[in-house]
C-alpha cells in the first residue's frame, strides 16, 4: 500500500465531530503489551524482533474485527513516509527514528485503530477517536486486545498484570489521553492554575503532540500516569471527570470572553484568518497559534463560513512531512514556510469560493 | 534588622528580666548562627527510596540487594537503573525485592487489579480450586470458604 493515498484523507479521529467537539479534538487509549517467551525489545536480538513481527502479523491478518488491520514495515520506509506516520499519531517518534531492527505498525484505512510492533514493549494498542470518547475507545481497544491475546500468549503476571519494559506502564498497560483546545483558559491566564491542580492528583499534561511537545497552538494533552493497583474503568473514570470539570471552565471563559471582549476577539479572529490567508512565509509554530484563534472563532460562532473540519485538516496537513508530500519534493526550512503559505492561501481561497 | 531582606526569624530573649528582641532574615540569622541546626528538618522521601535502590548495597540490607540480576536474561539491577527498563517478563520475579518500593512510589499500587486475559483467568481458577479442595483436605475451612467466596468473586465478574 502506497501511503501517498491517505494524504488526501483525514484520519477518522481529526472529523472534529464527536461529544464535546467544541472543546475535546481527540481521544486516545493504548494498551502495552508483550509476547510471553521473548525478551523485551530493548533485549531482543534481530531474529527475536523479526519472529515477532511474523508472529504478529500473522495474528493481526486473521483477526475477526469489524475494521481490517494492514501491516507496514518500518525499516523498509522512507524518512519522509515515517514523519508523515508520525504526524498523523500513528506512530510514534521512537519506532520511526529511534529504534532499530524488525518493526513495523498495522493500522486501519480509517486509522481509528493501529497497533505497533517492537516498540518499547513488544505490542502497542492504540484506538482514536473523535471527540471525548473514552468509553467507546476503551469497548474497541478492549476487543482488540482480545482478538491479539486469543493468537499471541501475552507475559502476564499474576500480582503485576500485564508485564511491561518499563515499570512505570506495568499492570493494565492502559494509558488514556483525550486531547483539548484550551485556548479561552489560556486567553483568560487560568490554564497553569488548572495545570497545577492536575499534576496534584497524578495525571500529566503534555502539549498536542505527544511526550516532550510544547503546547502549540492551546492543544494540551491530559492523561493518566497511574496504570498499576486500578481497574480500567477505574483510571478512565478518573481522567472522564477531570476533563468534564476542565470542560466547564473553558465553557465559562469562553463566555466571559463573549460577554466582555467580543468585539476584540472578533477581530482577533478576523486577523488570524488574514494572516493564514495572505502570509507568503510562515512556520508551523504560528500556523498553528493563528489555527487555533480561527478555531476558537468557529466554536464561538464568530466566523461561520470556514467548518471545523477544514482546520482540523489544517493542522496536519501544514506539518512538514504532509507538505512535503503534497508538493511531491523534499523542501528545506525556508522553502517549508513558503509551501506552507501558499498552501494556506490555497485552501483558504478553496472555502472562501464555496461561501 | 542587619539587611534589606524581610525579617522571618524573630527571637525574644530575656536575661536579668530584661527583654531583648531581634528580627532578622533567615540568611542573617543562619550567619549569626542563630538558627537551630537542620535537626528538625522534614524527612526526604525521595532521598530515602533513593537510598533504599542505591545500587551500591548499603552494609545494612545486603540480603535484599545481593542476588538481583535475572537468570533468564542476565539483567543486572544497576543495568535497570541506568535503563529504566527490564530485559525480560522474568525480571519482575528477579527483582521482585525492589520491586515493591518503586512501584508504591511511581503508582501508590502493587496489585494488578484491571483486566485478566481469558488464558490466565482459566489457569488462576485451576489454582484456586485446588487450593480449596486442599484447604478442605486439611480441615482448614475458613481458607477454603475464603477461597470460594474468592472463586465466586471471579467467576462473576467475567
Amino acid at each position: 500500500m502506497n501511503l501517498d493515498t491517505l494524504l488526501p484523507n483525514l484520519g477518522e479521529w481529526l472529523r472534529g465531530t464527536g461529544p464535546e467537539s467544541d472543546v475535546v479534538v481527540s481521544t486516545r487509549i493504548r494498551l502495552a503489551r508483550n509476547l510471553a517467551d521473548y525478551p523485551f525489545t530493548g533485549r531482543a536480538t534481530a531474529a527475536q524482533k523479526g519472529e515477532i513481527v511474523t508472529r504478529v502479523k500473522e495474528a493481526v491478518g486473521r483477526v475477526e474485527l469489524p475494521f481490517k488491520l494492514d501491516y507496514h514495515d518500518v525499516p523498509g520506509m522512507t524518512v519522509l513516509d515515517r514523519q508523515f506516520l508520525v504526524e498523523r499519531q500513528l506512530i510514534s517518534r521512537e519506532l520511526a527514528a529511534v529504534l532499530e531492527g524488525p518493526r513495523g505498525v498495522a493500522f486501519d484505512a480509517k486509522e481509528s485503530a493501529s497497533v505497533m510492533v517492537n516498540e518499547e514493549d513488544h505490542l502497542r494498542l492504540q484506538v482514536l477517536r473523535s471527540g471525548f470518547a473514552l468509553d467507546d475507545a476503551w469497548a474497541d481497544i478492549d476487543k482488540l486486545d482480545d482478538a491479539l491475546e486469543a493468537r499471541l500468549p501475552y507475559a502476564f503476571h499474576s500480582q503485576f498484570g500485564y508485564l511491561t519494559a518499563c515499570p512505570t506502564n506495568v499492570g493494565t498497560g492502559l494509558r488514556g489521553s483525550v486531547m483539548l483546545h484550551l485556548p479561552a483558559l489560556g486567553i483568560t491566564k487560568q490554564i497553569d492554575k488548572v495545570f497545577r491542580a492536575l499534576q496534584k492528583i497524578n495525571l500529566a499534561v503534555r502539549g498536542g503532540h505527544g511526550e516532550g511537545s510544547r503546547a502549540f497552538g492551546d492543544l494540551y494533552q491530559i492523561s493518566n500516569q497511574v496504570t498499576l493497583g486500578k481497574s480500567e474503568q477505574k483510571i478512565l473514570g478518573e481522567i472522564k471527570e477531570v476533563i468534564l470539570t476542565i470542560l466547564q471552565y473553558e465553557r465559562q471563559a469562553r463566555a466571559v470572553l463573549m460577554k466582555e471582549r467580543r468585539q476584540a476577539e472578533q477581530d482577533r479572529v478576523a486577523r488570524a484568518l488574514g494572516t493564514l490567508g495572505s502570509a507568503t512565509m510562515i512556520t508551523a509554530e504560528e500556523t498553528m497559534e493563528l489555527l487555533s484563534v480561527v478555531r476558537l472563532g468557529i466554536n464561538l460562532r464568530l466566523i461561520d463560513d470556514v467548518p471545523a473540519t477544514a482546520v482540523n485538516q489544517l493542522f496536519i496537513q501544514t506539518q512538514a512531512a504532509h507538505l512535503q508530500k503534497l508538493v511531491g519534493h523534499a523542501l528545506d526550512g525556508e522553502e517549508r514556510n513558503a509551501a506552507r503559505a501558499k498552501y494556506l492561501k490555497t485552501r483558504l481561497r478553496e472555502l472562501g469560493s464555496h461561501r | 534588622m542587619f539587611c534589606d531582606s524581610v525579617a522571618t526569624v524573630h527571637l525574644t530573649d530575656i536575661v536579668n528580666k530584661k527583654k531583648r528582641e531581634a528580627h532578622l532574615c533567615e540568611r542573617c540569622a543562619r550567619e549569626r548562627d542563630l538558627l537551630p541546626q537542620q535537626a528538625g528538618q522534614p524527612i526526604d522521601l525521595k532521598a530515602l527510596v533513593n537510598l533504599m535502590m542505591a545500587p551500591d548495597p548499603a552494609p545494612a540490607a545486603p540480603a535484599a540487594v545481593a542476588p538481583l540480576n535475572c537468570p533468564k536474561c542476565g539483567m543486572t539491577y544497576a543495568a535497570f537503573k541506568g535503563e529504566g527498563r527490564f530485559g525480560c517478563a522474568h525480571d519482575y520475579d528477579a527483582f521482585a525485592a525492589i520491586l515493591g518500593p518503586l512501584l508504591e512510589r511511581v503508582h501508590r499500587g502493587t496489585a494488578h487489579a484491571g483486566k485478566v486475559p481469558a488464558g490466565a483467568r482459566t489457569a488462576r481458577l485451576d489454582a484456586l480450586r485446588g487450593e480449596m479442595a486442599a484447604a478442605a483436605r486439611t480441615e482448614d475451612y475458613e481458607e477454603a470458604a475464603r477461597l470460594r467466596d474468592l472463586i465466586r468473586q471471579m467467576e462473576a465478574t467475567q
